[in-house]
């Protein structure tokens, strides 16, 4: 039992990898299950037990990471960065950002600097918490339905 | 005052399976490979460098017993148990090695920060390893 345990959290563990890698590049859920190898609707359950938040939401924390890092380091446009950490649309990029970071993007930007850590480490720590209620609740991949999934 | 460091270690689900990665695909040397009883005291190292040893250690009696040894297996699989960072003077050419050795599970292909350049690949198990290689310019002063 315990093996199939670590197996299939090792599963997880790769989708999780392919979506801090290909955050940029449209994705959609059924395409990261795959790394998986399990159905859509399994992957999303099993995801939230082990990880404590739905795949989507994962990625939005991700790509709204990856634009915190955008907006202290660079002096893309708002608009570029929203696109380069694979949003759609700047009006649910901003959404999104307000929602996980509390305050807008040029907000964001105007109150912080670059930060002299390592890249690897500032991914993994600067990646916006959450409560565990909203986090629970976004189930789907696409931007435009992400307000109206369970 | 402390002098260097000399072993860390890191959880595996099996000593075999992590030797012939840490070795035969990332590319580190055997360090120690003891045994006494059922306990094998078994080591990686960056080759050429001695005396900092990485001791591949797997949960379990008598250290754990069976209930935390699966906690910590599926802590190891879940990918939370943190990692270690290597240094290399090639990392474009050390990915290329690893792909033709059949790693796939990379975390992050190699990419330029305003340190150096820098990989990130997963051992079988779930553990994340970073791959750095450093900018050539004299390192500045940064705050």
């Amino acid at each position: 039992m315990s093996r199939e345990v670590e197996e299939f959290n090792r599963r997880l563990l790769r989708a999780r990898d392919a979506m801090d890698r290909a955050y940029a590049e449209p994705l959609n859920v059924r395409g990261v299950a795959a790394v998986a190898h399990v159905s859509e609707a399994h992957f999303i359950r099993s995801f939230r037990s082990v990880f404590g938040e739905t795949p989507h939401r994962y990625l939005q924390r991700r790509r709204v990471e990856r634009s915190m890092f955008l907006l202290r380091e660079t002096d893309r446009s708002i608009t570029e960065i929203c696109f380069d950490v694979g949003f759609n649309s700047r009006g649910t990029f901003s959404r999104m950002f307000r929602e996980i970071v509390g305050e807008a993007p040029s907000d964001y930007r105007m109150g912080h600097g670059p930060m002299a850590a390592p890249n690897c480490f500032q991914m993994a720590f600067t990646r916006p918490a959450l409560s565990v209620g909203i986090a629970m609740r976004s189930s789907s991949f696409g931007d435009d339905t992400a307000a109206a999934s369970p | 005052m402390i002098n260097k460091l000399n072993v860390t270690s890191v959880w595996v689900l099996d000593k075999e399976e992590a030797l012939d990665f840490y070795v035969n695909k990332l590319g580190l040397e055997k360090g120690n490979d003891v045994k006494q009883g059922t306990y094998r005291w078994l080591t990686v190292r960056v080759p050429g460098d001695p005396g900092v040893e990485i001791s591949l250690e797997a949960p379990g009696p008598p250290v754990q017993d069976e209930a935390t040894a699966a906690q910590i297996r599926e802590l190891i699989t879940k990918g939370a148990m943190g990692g270690l960072v290597f240094v290399t003077d090639d990392v474009r050419g050390l990915y290329e090695t690893l792909k033709k050795r059949g790693v796939t599970d990379f975390t992050q292909e190699p990419t330029d920060n305003f340190y150096g350049t820098d990989m990130g690949v997963r051992d079988p198990f779930g553990n994340a390893i970073r791959i750095l290689q450093r900018k050539k310019a004299a390192p500045e002063a940064k705050a």
